[in-house]
């Protein structure tokens, strides 16, 4: 596989969240609002692409047997390691983070990619594949947060976007879009939506 | 070396976990300080939110000094505490969770800027998911809530988190916390309905029930042992007034 794809193809092909189906969980959690999503985005790329390095560089030395214990620690060091370093540097992103910082260690995504491809690959693919997956999350992220504050709070990033005349009119923000499972259905649309354009991944 | 058997395994974990033990280390003493004084310049900052004073983090700390004149710490029946810790230093966290008559109460004095003075009090309690805090400011009547704060560590964005924006601490404006002499605390409720006793009440946060509930046992539990307080205030207050005429 050339470097290109390993980049490329998290972005559609071979997306975590919505081929995969890996990561639904944080996908729930932080996509109420757009920024929250951004933010998960921008330190899962960061610690999806460091671990993979990582891993990768000393992946000919870890014992098989203990292999998951050896990626779970790493990426949990690195974990602690970001959130630490928002905290002195970027004090307010990382009040706003606060736990779900923490829910970066649960994410499957990492494991999956260390697992499958840090493991058996050299540092700058892994590099690349982790930047590359990262993306891949955080697009999905963008576009559920998106659709889930915009049409649950009528703002984007907090600033209001439905204008007041139309709430006068009887608009009403659908307070479902904030709950939990319209998450899930907002990532079945787009999961809909992506099959239809990609017929090879129809089952 | 054979790669698979434990003694090998096992010395690789150590190792593993004593560079990653120290990497850990290394960062959280390096970062402490930084981190330390974020943590102080942001607590100045939510500290001037309740006298409705938006302060960024860069002039955070003249804005605290130039606003706030005075720290005393106090107990339940409203005399200073002699040899208490800085009021700022105090963990209103822990202190909450004390029995009400064995509590240092912190009060900062602001003087906002048409020159009258304002009494602000810490709070700490419970949400859904984590600690809930804030800071209340009461005119000099110890009666008036003259602006509000609270924050949140990890309630539910766009439900319980709502209690963080000013659309929901503006509520709290001008609702009073004594009546004929008596201590009320102001009641979080659900849209619509009123609380049981006479307290002055705000509407909750739809869909934030647990949150909404957790502010209004807060403010119960935190201000009570002010009561003292701010009866005193209350009651000193004409004097204060003659003393504006002079």
């Amino acid at each position: 596989m050339s470097n290109k794809s390993v980049f490329f193809n998290p972005f559609s092909k071979n997306n975590p969240v919505i081929v995969q189906i890996l990561g639904i969980c944080s996908v729930l959690a932080v996509t109420a609002k757009l920024e929250p999503a951004l933010v998960m985005g921008l330190s899962v790329i960061t610690v999806l692409a460091f671990s993979n390095v990582i891993i990768s560089l000393i992946r000919n030395t870890i014992p098989t047997n203990i292999r998951i214990i050896v990626q779970l620690v790493v990426v949990a060091g690195l974990v602690v390691i970001v959130s630490q370093l928002l905290e002195a540097y970027a004090y307010d992103v990382s009040k706003q983070l606060s736990v779900f910082i923490g829910l970066i260690i649960t994410n499957c995504i990492l494991m999956g990619r260390l697992e499958a491809f840090a493991m058996a690959n050299r540092p700058w693919p892994s590099f690349l594949d982790g930047v590359g997956n990262g993306i891949g999350y955080a697009i999905i992220l963008v576009i559920v947060g998106f659709f889930r504050e915009l049409l649950g709070s009528g703002t984007l990033l907090g600033f209001q976007v439905v204008p007041e005349c139309a709430y006068e009119a009887g608009y009403v923000n659908n307070g479902l879009m904030i709950l939990p499972p319209m998450a899930l259905i907002v990532v079945a649309c787009i999961i809909w939506v992506h099959r239809s354009y990609n017929k090879d991944l129809q089952e | 070396m054979n790669k698979q058997s434990s003694v090998y395994t096992l010395l690789y974990i150590i190792v593993l976990v004593v560079v990653v033990g120290a990497a850990l280390a290394f960062t959280s003493i390096s970062l402490k300080e930084r981190q330390q004084a974020n943590a102080d310049a942001d607590k100045m900052r939510q500290i001037l939110a309740s006298v409705n004073i938006s302060a960024s983090n860069d002039d955070i700390i003249d804005m605290y000094e130039k606003y706030i004149v005075g720290t005393f710490v106090i107990d339940d029946l409203g005399a200073r505490v002699a040899y208490a810790p800085e009021a700022f230093d105090i963990n209103v966290a822990s202190e909450s969770k004390d029995a009400p008559e064995a509590r240092l109460l912190p009060v900062y004095e602001c003087r906002v800027d048409d020159g009258s003075i304002k009494y602000i009090l810490p709070m700490y309690g419970a949400g859904l998911w984590g600690p809930i805090w804030g800071y209340v400011s009461v005119d000099a009547d110890g009666s008036t809530i003259y602006g509000a704060y609270f924050a949140h560590q990890g309630e539910t964005p766009g439900l319980g988190a709502e209690i963080e924006k000013q659309a929901f601490s503006g509520r709290f404006i001008g609702k009073h916390l004594l009546k004929d002499g008596a201590f009320y605390p102001v009641e979080v409720v659900k849209r619509g309905l009123a609380p049981r006793g006479s307290n002055d009440y705000v509407d909750g946060v739809s869909g934030g029930t647990i949150t909404s509930k957790g502010v209004s046992a807060m403010i119960d539990n935190c201000l009570s042992p002010y009561s003292a307080f701010l009866k005193e205030l209350a009651s000193s207050n004409g004097q204060n007034n003659l003393e504006n005429v002079e």
